[in-house]
């Protein structure tokens, strides 16, 4: 509904697992000559047509001391043209009919409008225009950043969960700048002006930083004509350079925090480790590490995890994992245990450790294996049932470094993990010493 | 300047009409569905409503139907909670199962490749649930967890508020998931005679679409339906919101306020029933430009969203709306919505806000139509609310029907700005109960 924030959340990483390509025929891919990657995804059976603007510059990609610009600049861009009034944009959208929205992560900021597939002349139009001509006043720069002040009051000040995931992301990243939360730190947020907002969008937006999709019902040889008249025009940047981040060194020593606060209901164990992402053409490992995630957490009945805590012992209350697969460096494989009422955090971490432990030494199950399979060639079909989640799909991957061809290779690398593949992965990534612990704690559970 | 003309030619384009081909389907047996057949992709989508939902929880047994839909997928006829999952996964269908006020809702999603055994899980979960004493106990435990940090979240503690001031006594005016103390005291007994009274026969609502035709579906639903009592428990009566005008503080930590406002609605019935979704739409609907987005957020950045809904239940009808704001910025933005609403009531909207409302309302609706999922919920939808099955052919003309004075004369009869009332929930500054 607004414009929102990307980040890792538990349950939502868990949804995305076997995010899935439209079958290879319904994909055309092309390359505009300033350098504008454009992906068609055609699905016919609606007059409805997806929009998305991906540009290869997220929270990771900011300067020192300017954390939270990627996303304030996303808000910013719908503060006017000289052609269109500040707000316009989403007014003009509206009486379409259609949607519009925008969202931030560590590594890309996305812009996108849902509308009658006949309209999609105009939102070309529009989308090209502030790529290059956004002109933004004093006063409204000042009243976004108000804001943006309030959503992370909502998203992260007012919620403890959220709290703990940003302390854990500073604590896994010592190096690397997705230690950083993508919203900002609130003390940088409040000191940013519009003169950095002019830099940075004078930096990185440009259309050989970007990607356009287009899924929905439409023609990819009129979508070409469209994109070649609207954005073809526009200039490339000479800036953009390769996206090269300070690296993690290597973990030494294990990392733990607790966080107590009296708004804590219910308290939680988190585990974070830090896990390699899919590269292109090399896609494998990280194939077996969300195989993995689905093996260990992905089912809330027949999951190890699960079984385990919440069947076999009654330790839990709820468990799961969550791999993050797509992202331009390391990332991380995350799990999480509720424990029952009465059961200590300790206990709680001491029984999933107990079970990591176990399936280090056993192994999946042949059945677990065989299920799990199913559901990915299954999630294949389903996925076709979303022209905007296709679209999603591969604007994610080819912002992040993957290419139309990963995500086409992306079924059959996940169907061809063995049971040895999946270990060989665990066996690499599950260690205390790569990873960070994190408590969810009430003011007075002192453990 | 292109884009200006670009602009006013669309506007004057004929909006477009929803080509959606609804079938009404009656199995042998005599059970009715609405259909959207498409081929496209092996796959089918079903939604199942059973009317009532929590609002059907017997005296003192509140929470009984919330658990026991939380228990259905917990095994049935000879399988354990571990066998049906695997059964499930194995066939890669989807079943959820969800209860609010109104209505059990199932909603199951499976491959035309193994479709009648998908089929025959399902008919298993629905009328031979086993509801053994482990899974009560251990699906339990997650609903207290779940009540455990109700309690401490906001946005919960303000709608069961704002709940209890509006409805009293009738099921409304509480939580649906009970309460720590009634969720305890459940026994397995109260999980079997939940689910006879409130998933039987006399109460289903269908929605179907994707991949099958309306014979396949017809003899589906004997199918999945046969061995479900033939009735349940009946149905609360209507009541009336009690909602008086003020402001309730609850005090909560942290550094914003959760704030909900609400006032009494208009029935689906009402003559001016399409005006007054206008009217919300205008004020507080979905879009960036609705007046109190503009107003409280746009212009003063007092918040990061707040929006209103025309909330249409079963048996009464409300307006409410909610945002959230830094405690310093509560009464500020209580104030704005105040003048906005005694404005409105007095004067009406802008001919442009209403001109953009009904562009907006008309484009976005045949948009609503895609994907086997959001189709299916949406026949559900339109057959619990009476619609006519070539509804969507229709809908436009009656939101293009709405003029300004039809929008003034609903404004001023339902827009009451000495009834709204405000439930906040933090540490507001210079805000107190009135």
């Amino acid at each position: 509904m607004l414009r929102t924030l990307g980040r890792k959340v538990f349950g939502a990483i868990a949804l995305s697992l076997f995010a899935m390509p439209a079958l290879a025929d319904q994909v055309s891919h092309f390359t505009l000559d300033n350098g504008m990657e454009v992906v068609v995804i055609e699905d016919h059976r609606a007059p409805v047509v997806t929009q998305m603007v991906w540009y290869k510059i997220g929270r990771a990609d900011e300067a020192p001391g300017h954390s939270g610009i990627a996303h304030f600049f996303e808000h910013l861009m719908f503060k006017g043209t000289k052609e269109v009034g500040p707000n316009e944009f989403s007014a003009i959208v509206e009486k379409q009919g259609g949607d519009d929205n925008a969202f931030t992560t560590e590594d890309y900021t996305a812009f996108f409008q849902r509308v009658a597939a006949d309209r999609l002349d105009l939102m070309m139009k529009l989308e090209a225009d502030r790529m290059v001509n956004l002109n933004m006043s004093e006063e409204d720069v000042k009243t976004e950043r108000e804001v943006i002040l309030e959503e992370r009051g909502q998203r992260v000040d007012s919620d403890p969960g959220s709290l703990l995931q940003e302390q854990m992301g500073a604590a896994q990243f010592l190096n690397h700048p997705y230690g950083i939360p993508v919203i900002g730190w609130r003390q940088e947020i409040a000191a940013l002006t519009r003169d950095d907002a002019n830099a940075f969008y004078k930096a990185y937006y440009a259309p050989n930083n970007a990607i356009l999709v287009v899924a929905g019902d439409v023609e990819p040889a009129k979508v070409l004509a469209m994109a070649k008249e609207h954005y073809g025009p526009l200039p490339p940047s000479d800036k953009i350079k390769p996206r090269v981040r300070p690296q993690e060194p290597p973990q030494l020593a294990e990392r733990r925090l607790v966080l107590r606060d009296e708004r804590v209901a219910q308290p939680y164990v988190a585990r974070s480790y830090l896990a390699p992402e899919r590269n292109s053409g090399d896609q494998k490992e990280a194939a077996a590490l969300t195989v993995l995630a689905e093996l260990l957490g992905g089912s809330g009945t027949t999951s190890v995890l699960t079984r385990a805590l919440q069947f076999d012992s009654h330790v839990a209350v709820y468990s799961s994992a969550y791999y993050t697969d797509v992202s331009v460096d390391p990332d991380s494989f995350g799990l999480v245990v509720v424990p029952a009422d009465g059961v200590s955090l300790a206990d709680a971490e001491a029984a999933m450790d107990k079970v990591i432990d176990q399936f280090l030494k056993d192994g999946p199950k042949p059945e677990d294996f065989a299920r799990i399979k199913t559901q990915i060639r299954a999630s294949e079909i389903y996925s076709r049932d979303s022209a905007g989640g296709l679209a999603r799909t591969y604007g994610a991957a080819l912002a992040t470094g993957l290419t139309v061809q990963d995500v086409q290779d992306w079924p059959t690398v996940l169907q061809s993990v063995t049971p040895e593949d999946v270990m060989a992965a665990a066996h690499k990534v599950l260690n205390r010493n790569n990873a960070v612990t994190g408590w969810l704690a009430t003011p007075e559970a002192a453990q | 300047m292109m884009l200006r003309i670009a602009l006013f030619m669309l506007a004057l384009a004929t909006p477009l009409r929803a080509e959606i081909n609804i079938q009404q389907v009656t199995s042998p047996g005599g059970i009715k569905a609405w259909l959207v057949e498409d081929h496209g992709i092996p796959f089918t989508s079903l939604a199942i409503d059973f009317k009532g939902g929590t609002s059907l929880d017997a005296k003192g047994k509140r929470g009984a139907v919330n658990l026991m839909t939380a228990l259905i997928e917990e095994g049935s006829g000879k399988l354990d909670s571990q066998g049906f999952a695997a059964a499930r996964d194995a066939l890669a269908a989807d079943f959820k199962f969800s209860s609010d006020q109104d209505a059990v809702s199932v909603s199951a999603k499976f491959l035309t490749e193994n479709r009648d055994q998908a089929m025959a899980l399902l008919h298993d979960a629905l009328v031979n649930p086993i509801f053994d004493q482990a899974s009560v106990d251990r699906v339990r435990e997650q609903v207290l967890s779940g009540l455990r940090s109700d309690a401490k979240d906001p946005s919960t503690i303000a709608a069961n508020l704002e709940r209890a001031r509006t409805f009293g006594d009738h099921p409304y005016g509480s939580d649906g998931s009970g309460t720590i103390e009634s969720v305890t005291a459940l026994t397995r007994d109260d999980i079997i005679a939940a689910a006879k009274e409130s998933m039987a026969l006399d109460r289903i609502t269908v929605g179907a679409a994707g991949d099958i035709t309306a014979e396949q579906l017809g003899a589906l639903l004997d199918t999945l339906f046969a061995g479900l009592p033939a009735t349940g428990a009946p149905q609360p009566g209507r009541v009336v919101p009690m909602i008086k005008g003020g402001i309730t503080v609850q005090s909560f930590p942290g550094p914003q306020s959760t704030v909900m406002f609400g006032q009494g609605g208009i029935n689906f019935d009402d003559p001016d029933y399409y005006a007054a979704s206008i009217l919300n739409e205008i004020i507080g609907g979905g879009r960036f430009t609705a007046r109190l987005m503009t107003e409280v957020r746009e212009k003063r950045g007092l918040t990061y969203g707040i929006g209103t809904s025309l909330a249409n239940f079963n048996h009464s009808e409300v307006l409410l709306g909610q945002f959230k704001a830094s405690n310093d910025k509560v009464a500020e933005a209580i104030k704005v919505i105040r003048e906005q609403w005694a404005l409105i009531a007095q004067k009406g909207v802008s001919q442009q806000e209403l001109d953009d409302a009904k562009t907006y309302s008309t484009g976005a609706y045949p948009l609503r139509f895609d994907g086997n999922s959001r189709i299916a919920s949406i026949l559900v939808g339109m057959q619990t609310l009476g619609l006519p099955a070539d509804y969507p052919k229709t809908r436009n003309a009656r939101i293009e029907a709405v003029t300004l004075d039809d929008i003034k004369r609903v404004a001023a009869r339902l827009i009451q700005p000495k009834d709204l009332h405000f439930v906040v929930v933090g540490q507001p500054t210079g805000v107190v109960d009135e």
